[in-house]
């Protein structure tokens, strides 16, 4: 468990004093997938980069499986650290060393024998997928392959906790679903608590089980992915769901349409489908889809339809009604008056 | 006599000459990498945000560094006299000219490792603070292994430099082929020895820059 309690990090120059960080206390539970998202500057990195305190805190405590790593001695910081991996957005292996030496260098700075390294080392390439690798140079590696690699350095001393600084977003589409696809798989079968900071909303929908939002060095918003999905409270956070759950429609297409047009939100089990059917069935007016899309969010379906509804005002009037009855959200964003 | 004979009859001198060079560059080579290495090291681990930091000794290694670095050799070379007589017993001869060519060298080598560490991404070297090594691991496992070819590169850049420098030792007593080549050459005006050992520098120079080039290539994974 990740306890981030009243953390402020400031950087102090000769001119000016920023505030990266600013108060921010959030729980991370155990074996959790947990992502903070926010714009470039929002203070993500910095309080990621907090967590094993590659940044010390100006103020407050990061405890972790009830040790505060703040009040720790340098050579206890480093034992701790070796139970916190890190993997980062443009890698960082040393170009100097195979991939084979890259992760073995984690094991050696825990103190392992030889034998140990050697084992452990082909355990984990296996794990990544990276076994015919273990030779070649960083240089001669993808994108994909270095971040794969990255991730068997991270994981080499059995972390509780896993840091993600932007792992992905160095990666083309297909790379990054291979990655997170890795992380998904890490996270499920090792239990490793999973922090993640990303400006990809995708990510955080394809692999989060909570989400934080951060503007400014504060923590704007919080909750589980489906909840920030489905209700977003903030603007900001508004804007990152509309990256995934995009529904603009042509305005030539709003402005010739005869109908009402309504837009219906429905999570978990209440199957959009149905709602629409059974609306049609029971009203006189005629259905049109104009947009629609369902994500699956955590395996929950959530879903959002853009509806034109065609007929007398009456029926339609009722129609609605139905709907909302049924629907945890109905927006009308063209009504026909006459 | 001819151009062969007279070439002939300076190769004994030319001989020991260019033993006396490649000694006293070979000793100050050693002397640079053996005291310079560590040095540039700790200047650039004391730099802000690295694990040494430390701006007062930064400072006053920086300070000392450009001091030694600012006198031009020549004056070095007699202000160090006294140094020279009290470490090596003599103040002529390859031996005594190790001293000032290396109390030259270091500082500048120091800054080409410096320099030359200054260059490694610092996000390799977070992640190998993240996974909890120790300062000392660190700099043998990662900072050095990166670095190494702008410091086979900095020694090739130091043999040569030392090359040129050992010449200026040579006219104060210190032997080597500089020396021989302003005895002969320009103090007896003997063209075929001033061109010969000229000739002789020109094809160590090369031969130097060639193999450093070749091996700072051979350990550059990047």
């Amino acid at each position: 468990m990740i306890e981030i309690r009243s953390v402020r990090k400031e950087y102090i120059s000769k001119k000016n004093r920023v505030i990266g960080v600013d108060n921010v206390s959030l729980t991370i539970q155990k074996g959790e997938v947990y992502g903070i998202v926010g714009y470039s500057g929002a203070g993500k990195s910095s309080l990621l980069r907090c967590l094993n305190l590659l940044e010390r805190p100006t103020g407050g405590n990061i405890i972790i499986d009830g040790i505060d790593l703040t009040t720790l001695s340098s050579k206890e910081l480093r034992k701790q650290r070796q139970k916190i991996g890190m993997i980062f957005q443009h890698f960082s292996l040393v170009s100097s060393k195979t991939v084979f030496e890259n992760v073995a260098f984690a094991l050696k700075a825990a103190h392992q024998s030889k034998a140990a390294i050697r084992s452990r080392v082909l355990e984990l390439l296996e794990i990544v997928g990276l076994s015919d690798k273990k030779d070649a140079y960083p240089a001669q590696l993808s994108g994909g392959q270095k971040q794969r690699v990255g991730i068997a350095r991270a994981l080499a001393n059995d972390p509780t906790v896993l840091l993600c600084d932007e792992a992905t977003s160095a990666l083309d589409p297909t790379t990054t679903k291979a990655i997170l696809q890795l992380l998904k798989k890490i996270s499920r079968e090792l239990g490793i608590t999973i922090v993640l900071i990303t400006h990809e909303m995708e990510v955080v929908k394809e692999l989060c089980h909570r989400v934080a939002v951060m503007q400014d060095g504060r923590v704007i918003e919080e909750g589980s992915v489906y909840e920030i999905f489905s209700q977003p409270k903030k603007e900001l956070t508004k804007q990152f769901i509309s990256s995934v759950l995009d529904f603009e429609l042509p305005t030539h297409l709003v402005e010739e349409s005869k109908g009402t047009i309504i837009k219906i939100q429905f999570e978990g089990q209440t199957a959009g489908e149905s709602i629409l059917s059974d609306t049609l069935q029971s009203h006189s007016v005629k259905g049109n889809i104009l947009h629609g899309k369902i994500e699956y969010i955590q395996d929950i379906p959530f879903g959002i339809l853009i509806i034109e509804l065609i007929g007398e005002a009456e029926q339609i009037h009722s129609a609605l009604e139905y709907i909302k009855s049924r629907s945890s959200s109905v927006e009308v964003l063209k009504h026909v008056t006459d | 006599m001819s151009l062969i004979e007279s070439i002939v009859n300076i190769l004994p001198d030319l001989n020991k000459a260019f033993i006396e060079t490649i000694y006293m560059v070979g000793i100050s080579l050693a002397i640079a990498l053996l005291i310079g290495l560590p040095l540039g090291v700790l200047l650039f681990t004391t730099t802000r945000n690295l694990f040494f930091e430390n701006s007062v000794v930064n400072r006053s290694l920086g300070f000392a560094v450009n001091i030694v670095r600012s006198i031009p050799f020549i004056i070095l070379l007699v202000a160090l006299l006294p140094l020279t007589n009290l470490l090596t017993g003599s103040t002529i001869g390859p031996k005594a000219a190790s001293v000032s060519l290396s109390v030259s060298a270091i500082p500048f080598f120091a800054r080409i490792v410096e320099s030359a560490l200054r260059e490694i991404d610092k996000g390799v070297i977070e992640a190998a603070i993240a996974v909890g090594a120790t300062p000392w691991m660190i700099i043998k496992d990662v900072l050095l292994p990166e670095a190494r070819p702008g410091i086979i590169q900095g020694l090739t850049l130091t043999t040569i430099s030392l090359i040129g420098y050992s010449a200026m030792a040579g006219t104060i007593g210190g032997g080597g082929i500089g020396d021989l080549a302003i005895r002969y050459g320009y103090y007896r005006y003997d063209n075929t020895v001033m061109i010969t050992t000229i000739v002789v520098l020109i094809c160590l120079v090369q031969i130097i820059q060639m193999v450093g080039d070749k091996v700072s290539y051979l350990v550059n994974k990047r």
